[in-house]
């Protein structure tokens, strides 16, 4: 009998297991965007230094997964699991880093769901008591995704609005039980999300194909913990953009459980300021990864956020199932994230 | 039994994101490939009668060397990464002339260089360019053939 | 060199035009560009078999025979003439044969392009 379930989806995490540190690599264009002072590194430009911009994506990686292990106080080798993901094909990016990092890899594709699939994963290898120090990174390049879902990056194409710009950055965060120091917030609970389908064909329209799945994910976290919207000072979604956030934002009306707009953001929305052309808004694994490691991380650790409902969604499909005429699933996981000085006694409170 | 979280059916789905969806400009977006269209002809049409008056071609011959003018234009712009801005800006207007042609087959070449000159550069040269060959041959040879039936 | 300005006017008039409805067939159907260009090839040679767009080139130049149909044109006009001079084997020389010069150009720049050139950061 599983006991540390909450009804169908969610899954209650007793010990807390702590973020302790995050860290946030990004390209020129994030570092320009409204949230560019608060990333730990913006790259020069989209190569970093480096021959091709796979290799730049790689690199990127693995400063920010060791970025955050040296800020979280601990070493290399206290790391039992790194749990990564990306965009590419056969995740050529974090198994490359891993190779580098040479510590027990879990390679994850959940599309720009990876940061949440990363963070659900991995606080339940901690509260498990599997692991001391889990590493979960997400990462997304806009010069490696382009070729691969889309065009040649000089292709002449033009970009429709419902289109979204694939985010040039790496996350990394270190997960801990038993943290030395106060950390940066905890993990009560995590809902890992179904596969959603409603249909929806146009690949420059990702924000509406990942909508349905988010809000499915939502109203089953609601619903197995017994909470409101009302209960969380944010609900941040992935990489909706746009036209995602205001289907979500309806969705959730039409099923009883409206969403309060004002505190419902979308990195996404949130990496980019509208003079940058990005029309509907950031996507990719980095988008939420940055945004969580640079922006939301420090806003729970200095309790100016309470707990909040970070849920990083993605967008199944391939460029074959895309050619072969095949609709895109979306899929949305979640986890709860409390401010270390919101913490209360009980241990776990709903 | 699995509870149905979402409902929602995929039709009414399909009205509620034609309606967020914001819809492309279309006066805007045909006036820019009107103009980027006919200046790119207008460029053709100079080549061509420059092979014509100043270098004694044939009329044929003329608007072949206009062809490879704008397909050297293009090569240029698309090195340089400015024919992507204009593919942006003028959407048909830089895709429909010969140069979204040359546009078509520069571009992969430069993308995919790094996987080598002869299976990179060499085989994708033709990923996104081919359809037209493949079906603009296709047809021709059809034509010729049934036009050969048919006169012979 | 005589400059017949009248000429360039049409070219513009119905080249842009020509652009004009492929961009139009693009937001309106939200067809990819390489769908559409496919379309073009093939009005260029249906129309070109039936001797309706040699008239179009008479009258706009580079207007009628820059855009993808123009391409088409070539193709077919090639096959057909071809066939009129070498019998049937022409169906499958001539069409080449006519539009060798943008297609070798096409690969030739594209090649050396790509030796000499790396791909660009969009939108900088």
């Amino acid at each position: 009998m599983a006991v540390k379930r909450m009804g169908q989806q969610t899954i209650i995490l007793p010990n807390k297991p702590a973020i302790l540190a995050g860290a946030a690599w990004v390209g020129p264009k994030e570092g320009k965007g409204p949230l560019g002072s608060l990333f730990d590194h913006v790259t020069e430009d989209e190569s970093y230094g480096q021959q091709s911009f796979e290799l730049a994506e790689r690199q990127m990686v693995l400063d920010a997964a060791r970025a955050a292990i040296r800020k979280a106080g601990v070493r290399e080798g206290d790391i039992r699991f790194l749990l990564g993901g990306d965009l590419l094909n056969q995740i050529i990016s974090a198994s490359f880093a891993a190779r580098e990092l040479a510590l027990p890899f879990l390679g994850l594709y959940g599309a720009c769901s990876t940061m949440c699939e990363a963070l659900c994963l991995g606080s339940m290898l901690l509260d498990g008591e599997y692991a001391d120090h889990v590493l979960c990174t997400a990462s997304s390049h806009f010069c490696t995704a382009e070729r691969q879902y889309r065009y040649p990056l000089e292709y002449g194409n033009q970009r429709t609005p419902t289109a979204q710009w694939t985010v040039t950055g790496a996350g990394a965060a270190v997960l801990s039980l038993s943290p030395g120091k106060t950390p940066m917030a905890r993990i009560t609970h995590a809902c890992v999300g179904r596969v959603v389908d409603l249909g929806v064909t146009d690949a420059n329209n990702m924000g509406a194909a990942m909508a349905p799945a988010a809000a499915d994910t939502l109203l089953a976290l609601f619903e197995d913990t017994h909470t409101a919207p009302r209960d969380y000072d944010l609900i941040v979604t992935g990489d909706l953009g746009r036209v995602g956030r205001n289907l979500l934002l309806e969705l959730m009306n039409s099923q009883g459980t409206p969403l309060i707009e004002d505190r419902c953001l979308d990195c996404g929305l949130l990496i980019y300021s509208p003079e940058q052309d990005c029309h509907a808004g950031g996507s990719g694994c980095g988008c939420s990864a940055v945004v969580l490691n640079a922006c939301l991380l420090p806003q729970l650790q200095e309790g100016k956020l309470g707990r909040i409902l970070f849920m990083s969604t993605g967008a199944l499909m391939s460029p074959t199932s895309s050619l072969q005429g095949e609709s895109i699933p979306g899929v949305a996981h979640a986890v709860v994230l409390e401010s270390p000085k919101a913490e209360r006694n009980t241990r776990h409170d709903f | 039994m699995n509870r149905k979280h979402i409902r929602t059916d995929p039709a009414a789905y399909e009205q509620m994101t034609r309606q967020a969806s914001p819809p492309s400009r279309m006066v805007q977006g045909v006036f820019r490939a009107f103009w980027v269209g006919g200046v790119v002809c207008i460029i053709g049409q100079l080549a061509a009668e420059t092979g014509v008056q100043l270098m004694k071609m044939t009329p044929a011959d003329g608007y072949c060397f206009a062809a490879i003018i704008l397909v050297l234009l293009t090569a240029i712009l698309t090195g340089a990464g400015v024919f992507d801005r204009i593919g942006q800006y003028a959407g048909a207007g830089a895709f429909v002339p010969i140069t979204g042609f040359a546009n078509a087959m520069v571009s992969p070449a430069l993308e995919f260089r790094r996987e080598g000159m002869v299976l990179g550069l060499g085989a994708k040269l033709f990923t996104i360019a081919g359809p037209v060959l493949v079906y603009g041959i296709g047809a021709s040879v059809l034509v010729g053939l049934v036009y050969a039936i048919i006169f012979s | 060199m005589t400059f017949d300005l009248w000429m360039y006017v049409k070219a513009f008039a119905v080249g842009g035009a020509l652009c004009a409805v492929g961009e139009a067939l693009c937001l309106k159907t939200g067809w990819t560009p390489a769908r559409i260009l496919v379309g073009y090839i093939l009005t260029g040679v249906a129309l070109s078999a039936f001797g309706l767009y040699t008239p179009l080139v008479d009258f706009a130049g580079a207007g009628a025979s820059v855009p993808l149909t123009g391409f088409g044109h070539s193709l077919c006009q090639g096959v057909i003439h071809a066939v009129q001079e070498r019998g049937w084997i022409g169906a499958f020389c001539g069409g080449l044969t006519a539009t060798a010069g943008g297609i070798a150009a096409a690969i030739f720049f594209g090649t050396i392009v790509a030796v000499f050139c790396k791909p660009h950061m969009k939108g900088k």
